[in-house]
Order: C-alpha cells, then structure tokens, then sequence
C-alpha cells in the first residue's frame, strides 16, 4: 500500500517535473542565459543598428533600434497618420495624390536602402505602395517621406522597391496582370490571355539629389510578378524577377495558378532595355501618374500629374528578358553577395533552386532553350541551374545572406530559418520561428557586403507568444544572433502592421547627420511668418488666412475675432523655435481635421471650416515648456451677416475697464 | 538570477562611468540632473560659459550691426522680451547691457542651456519666469549684432 502511494507520488512529481520541463520547450531550450546581456541596451545607451521595417497593411515604415527591438518612430509614407498631421496639413495633402485622387491609405510591403557600389549608403529608403501602384523615398536625414510616384499599367505593385547597386534604377513589378491603361479596360475578366499584360517599371533615380522619375516600362506577358532583386558585381545590369501564375488564371488562383510543375524566374538585361532606348526603339505611350515631391524650404508638397512613359515591348524587342523555369510558383528572388547566384524560392516546393549567373549567360549564348513562353525565350533549366538544396524545409520564402558563403531561408509552413552553405548546397543549421515567418532581414543581407551579425524574423502569426489582446494579436518579429555557427533567437519584439521585408543598417552611418531643426531663415513657405511683428490674420473674400506663431509656450495672435460661419480659414503655423526636439502641435475643438504637428522652423496649415457660431478654443498639443498647459488661444465665430471686423492680438485683448 | 546579477552588474558598470555624453538637455524635465550639483568652482558668473572670453566694444554704436541685429531680435527674440524692462515670457532688455558684460550675454544667446545649468542669476530667473531660454541657435555674428542692438536700446532715453 505504501509502495503505491510513494510509487504514485514519484509519479506525480515526476509528471510535474516533466510537464515543467516541456514548457519551456519553446523557450528554454532555445534561449540560452546570456540572451538578456546581448539585447540589452541600457537606459541612455544607444542601439547598434537601425531597423526600417514595411508596415505592411498600415502603410507605414517603422524604425525599430537593434539588438533591443525599441520602437523609435512609425514614417508616414502611404497612409494619412493624424498625430503628425501628415495627409491633413495643406502642405502634404499633395503627397497621396495619385491619378485616382487623394488615397488616404495603402499596403507598404517592402524597404530598400539606397547603395552605392552594392553597399548601403544610408542616404534613402524607399517602399512601395501595393494596391495603388507607387515608390515612395524617405530621407535618412529627416526621416520623412520626401517622395512618391505612381506608376501606371500596374495593379499589385509587389515585386519593388528593390534596386541596382548604385540605386540608378528602382525597380517595380506589377502583382496583377491588367489591361494597358491606354486599352479599353471594358472588357471580360476571362479575356486575361488577351488582353492583360505584365508591366515592370524602371524609376531611375538622380545620384544627387534622389530625385526619381518613371525611366521606362516594358511590358511583359500577363503573368504574376512577385518578387526581384538586381544583379551585382558581375550580374550588374541584370534584374531578376520570380513570376507565378503563368498558368495565366483570372479566377481561384488558389487551385488555377499551381497547376503547372514550374513557373519562371525572368532574368531582365536591363543595359540592353537601355540600348534600345538610345536606338529609339521604345514608345511613348499615354498614361496618367502623380509625381509628388516634398520641398524641405518650403515645407510643402507638390503633386504634378504626368501624360506619357517609354515602353518596351519584350516580345518585339529581343535579348531583354528572358524565362528560367522555377520550380512551383516562386516567391522570393534573391542574388549572393558576389552576383553569381540567384536563389529562387518555389513556396510550394520542397526544394530550392539555386542558378548560376555564369551558366545562364553561356545558356543564352549557346540558345540553349527550351521554345519561348509567349515570343520570350525559355533558358533549359538545368541549363541555368547551379544545384538545388534538396529537402531543406516547408514553403521556402526568401533568403538573405551573411557575405561568408552561407544562404538563410525562410520557411513558412514549417516555420523554421535554415541556414544553408551557397557552394555545397548543405544544410548547414536551422532554428524555428513563432510562427509562420514570412521575410527576413540581415544588415546588408541583399547587398554586397553583409554586416551578418543578426538576423531578424518577421512572423505572420504570433498565437500564444504575447499576451492576448482579443481577436487581433500583436504583429512580431524575432532577433536571432547569427555571429556564430549555430543561430540563437535572442528576442521577441512586437511590430506596427503586418511586418513584411525590412532593412537594417548600422547606426553609425545615420545618427550624427539628423537634422535638428529647419533654419527659419530659409523657410520659403508661402505662408511663413517670420516673427511675431508679421503675425497677423487676413481676409480675402470667404476666405481667411491667418499667419500666427508659436513659440515657448504662446500663439501669436491667441485672440481672434471676426471669423464668420461660411469662412474657409486657413492658420498657417510657423514654429519660431531653432532647438532640437522642440514641435508644436496645434488644433481647434470642433475642426475635422487631425491636428498640426510643427517642427521647429517649420510652416504647417491647417484648413479650418466652423460649422457652428461660438468662441473655440485652440492649444498646443505637444508639451512643450513649464507653461504648455498655458499655451492656448481663443477664436470667436460670428454669424455669416455679423458686422464683427476681423481682429487679432496677443497680449492685450483685455476686459472693458467699467465706467 | 544569474541573468539578472549580470544585468545589474552591466547597468552599474555603465552608470559608475557616468556617460551622458549623449544629453543635450533642452526640456525642464532634464534640468534637474544637471542642476543637482551646484558648485561651480570653474564658473564666472561675470563673463558666463562659452566662447566668447573678451569681446571688444567700440564706443561708437555700429548701425549696420544694429539693423541685423534688430531684424533677428524680429524672428527670433521679439516673441518673448520686450524692449522696455516690462517682463514677458522673459525680462524686458531695458538696461541690459548695464547689468551683464557683453561676453556674458553673447555666451548665454550661444549656449543657452549650460548657461542656464550653471548660472546661479539665470536659475533665479528660471523660478521666476518658469520658461527655460530656447537656444535659438544664432551664429557668433548674430549674437554679436544682437548685443549691438541691445545697446542701442538701452541708449535711448
């Protein structure tokens, strides 16, 4: 009897033991003890690297430091975002122009660093824009948006914003075969074969200035385009695109778009796109696309609407674009460090092909094809292929390298990152991911020079890995130190939207050339006011402008009488502050609008229409001094036929002294 | 436990050094770990802190200094001092030059927010006025016509 109560209690406790030994399965077989000193950064000290991750479905880029997963700012690119007035303020309304009008909101998928001889430069970052088909570039400087532009005959734009090696071309695929915007788009859905075609758009971009405008498109057969990365060092002058859907389906892509064995890698020559160019051979085609640029004197965006792009025809045209069969619908499309190796990820494959560069230049040149996939030749696969890694995991996705000759690749049905050797093909180690990982980041990880310290996992499911917040969970990405043979996750960290492809970029190539602040003196808003002396508010008709500033902690004028119900007024802020880290914000109860958030030296306008008769009171909303909560005015509304002259003061709008 | 030692261990190794060689104080919020030591041995409450050490004065008023001067006093000043001695946000300029040596007002218009740390007058003026000078980062030569324009202010009756 005894025997069995002792053999039930061992039982017990080795039950226990072993169910505390299971949980932290996840963790504690995985996190080794000094996990904590490596992610650490302690209070006041500064991170190693920047981390520019796509917000995904928010639109945005977010600025995250590493090895500590601390979020330091979410970029308004694509979407309207009401705390830094970006969409609302008249000055960069213009920005999310596009040829369908004003968008408030888009799906920022992928960040690409500018380079300069294959190695990022820390000047620019640009994402792209995938349902309304745009580039946007952000300053590294400033880390605003400085410009975006629109790109026509395209639908889904998803394979971009990647880049040649001295970011002369930023390249842009289009997701969704349509008909040509100068088409009759009015026709059947089940007509794709006909009537829709596959645009890849070159945006060159000025060395100077980073100015970028639509190079020229060609225009491919009606396929999928997912994916691409640029050729280097020998590549260099070559683009490589992964395609799917070349089953040419319009509908349940699901079943219709994985019936065939193998779809393509497209290898572009993009020297030769420009030769034909220069021979004349490309069109002028209209079309209709928003440039907008960012102006740092004036503090504000134009958006100017564009008639025609160069188009190349890939049929007409030959030697430009060429097919490699790619098993299984290829996702990601990524080039070695040295330019030899194009890695193809076939997500629904259990294997990855790796092609050789040098033995896809020979298979052109000795026309080794197997016939042509609508007028474009298809290289023989083996004929282009260097090896493949066999049985390496579930759902390969994309792949970045550490410049020591070894590949890592996701893999999302499996969920696991497998590091592999480039050369021999092997499997060299893998470890998992909570959950799904869709991209990867390693610093300089698509470049030449990899600075592979770390390796961060971007997961499309979480489930269990962070308390529960309802039905929708937070977004997360994982930091693994790949400084050693064997990778080892060393952090969990939430992420802003859906995390898709990211860059990192050492903190050393960006943190000492912020800008602090814009000089006053070379502010060339329209509306500036420069100093309080030039205060003042201004009737021109129905329409009221009012030139006020703010500094620690007043508006001038904070008084303000004789606006009337029909008024478009117009309050054209100037921040006269010249230190760092000193905005104002600025709203009006009643406005619908978000609010103005003005940096210092900065001119912000905020349009304004009362809808009600009434005094309204307006404040600063960013804490700016002791007195902030001081710093506040009023505005009075009169009625539309109200003789109220239009009045303004600082200071001295005091009560009637009584008779 | 060991994790937490060795963080502990890290974060004190790192405080003993005293880093804070990336604060720029510029809010109210910074000011008191900076004021916490009040000694200033080095400190010349005459002269202040910074680059100017002598600034030579000609007695004649140069009226083309004056102008720059007045027209930065316009963008960058105006919003919180007065000419007279009427206190705004700041103190009013009225008798300014008589009451600080030229190199002390143009080290506080350059370094605002060390002068503001260490200066014992300015931290009395700090309870007063509640608003921290901002530095509104004029050039040697700025602050140069702006101590000119503030005599000539003073010159008139």
């Amino acid at each position: 009897m005894k025997s069995s109560i002792n053999s039930i209690l061992l039982f017990l406790i080795l039950g226990a033991w072993s169910l505390q030994s299971c949980k932290p399965k996840n963790v504690g077989n995985l996190i080794s003890a000094d996990a904590a000193t490596k992610t650490y950064v302690a209070p006041g000290k500064y991170d190693e690297f920047y981390n520019l991750v796509s917000g995904g479905f928010s639109g945005q880029m977010s600025v995250y430091g590493l090895p500590s997963g601390r979020l330091f700012r979410v970029i308004p690119v694509f979407s309207v975002d009401p705390e830094k007035g970006y969409g609302y303020s008249e000055e960069t309304k213009p920005m999310l122009n596009t040829s369908h009008g004003f968008i408030p909101w888009d799906d920022l998928h992928h960040t690409e660093l500018s380079q300069t001889n294959g190695e990022v430069d820390g000047r620019w970052i640009f994402g792209n824009a995938n349902n309304t088909p745009r580039v946007a570039r952000i300053d590294l400087s400033s880390f605003k948006t400085a410009e975006i532009i629109e790109l026509p005959n395209s639908a889904g734009n998803h394979s971009s914003p990647f880049i040649t090696e001295n970011t002369e071309y930023v390249v842009a695929g289009t997701r969704f075969s349509v008909p040509p915007d100068n088409k009759n788009g009015d026709v059947p859905i089940n007509t794709y074969k006909e009537n829709f075609k596959g645009y890849i758009s070159f945006i060159s971009v000025k060395k100077e200035t980073g100015e970028m405008d639509l190079a020229f498109q060609i225009e491919c057969p009606g396929v999928n385009f997912d994916l691409s990365h640029a050729g280097k060092g020998k590549s260099h002058g070559w683009f490589f695109f992964s395609c799917y859907n070349t089953e040419q389906a319009n509908t349940l892509l699901e079943v219709n778009a994985s019936q065939r064995d193998k779809d393509f890698i497209m290898a572009v020559n993009w020297k030769k796109a420009e030769e034909y160019i220069k021979a004349g051979k490309a069109k002028r085609m209209p079309a209709k696309y928003a440039h907008n640029k960012y102006n740092e004197k004036t503090h504000t965006a134009t958006s100017e609407m564009k008639s025609e792009v160069l188009v190349l025809d890939a049929k007409a045209l030959k030697e430009i674009c060429y097919f490699i069969p790619c098993p299984k619908s290829p996702h990601g499309c990524d080039v070695d460090p040295t330019g030899e190796f194009i890695v193809g990820s076939g997500k629904l494959a259990a294997l990855i092909p790796v092609f050789s560069f040098d033995k896809m230049i020979k298979a052109i040149a000795q026309k080794q094809f197997d016939g042509d996939y609508e007028g474009i030749p298809v290289i023989k696969y083996e004929a282009a292929l260097y090896g493949e890694v066999k049985k390496p995991g579930l759902g390969p996705l994309h792949t970045e390298f550490d410049g020591k000759g070894n590949a890592f690749t996701t893999f999302f049905v499996s969920s696991e990152v497998v590091k592999w050797n480039i050369k021999d093909l092997k499997v060299v180690d893998r470890v998992p991911t909570y959950y799904s990982v869709g991209h990867l980041c390693i610093p300089g990880g698509d470049s030449k020079k990899p600075n592979a310290k770390y390796l961060i996992a971007y997961n499309k499911i979480t489930k269990d890995r962070y308390l529960p917040t309802g039905p929708e969970l937070a977004q997360s990405a994982q930091l693994y130190d790949i400084s050693g043979e064997k990778m080892q996750m060393i952090l969990d960290f939430p992420t802003i939207g859906e995390p898709h492809y990211a860059q990192a970029i050492s903190a050393d190539l960006l943190k000492n050339k912020q800008i602090k602040f814009y000089k006053i003196e070379e502010n060339t808003n329209k509306y500036v006011t420069k100093g309080e002396a030039e205060a003042r508010v201004v009737r021109e008709g129905n329409v009221v402008h009012v030139y006020m500033t703010s500094i620690r902690s007043h508006f001038a004028p904070d008084n303000i009488e004789g606006i009337k119900l029909g008024d478009e007024v117009y309050i054209h802020v100037t921040n006269l502050e010249q230190d760092w880290d000193v905005p104002h914000g600025f709203a009006i109860k009643g406005a619908r609008n978000a609010e103005l958030l003005i940096m210092p030296g900065e001119t912000q306008t905020m349009k304004w229409v009362p809808e009600r008769v009434g005094i309204f009171p307006m404040y600063c909303t960013d804490f700016c001094s002791a007195l902030h909560q001081e710093m506040q005015g009023y505005i009075r509304v009169s009625p539309k036929n109200s003789r109220v002259p239009i009045s303004f003061s600082l200071g001295t709008n005091m009560p009637l002294a009584k008779k | 436990m060991k994790i937490y030692f060795t963080i502990l261990a890290l974060s004190l190794g790192i405080l003993s050094c005293g880093g804070s060689e990336n604060q720029t104080s510029t809010t109210d919020a910074e000011v008191k770990t900076e004021v916490e030591n009040p000694e200033n041995p080095s400190y010349d409450p005459k002269r202040g802190s910074g680059k100017f050490t002598k600034v030579d004065i000609d007695p004649a008023i140069d009226l083309v200094m004056v102008k720059k001067g007045k027209s930065n006093f316009d963008l960058k000043c105006g919003s919180c001092h007065r000419l007279s001695s009427e206190r705004l946000v700041g103190p009013g300029w009225k008798g300014v030059t008589s009451r600080r040596a030229p190199e002390w007002i143009m080290n506080f218009i350059t370094n605002t927010d060390e002068m503001i740390n260490k200066d014992p007058q300015v931290q009395a003026q700090l309870e007063i006025c509640l608003v921290r000078m901002p530095n509104q980062n004029l050039s040697d030569a700025d602050a140069r016509s702006l101590y000119e324009f503030m005599r000539q202010n003073d010159a008139k009756k």
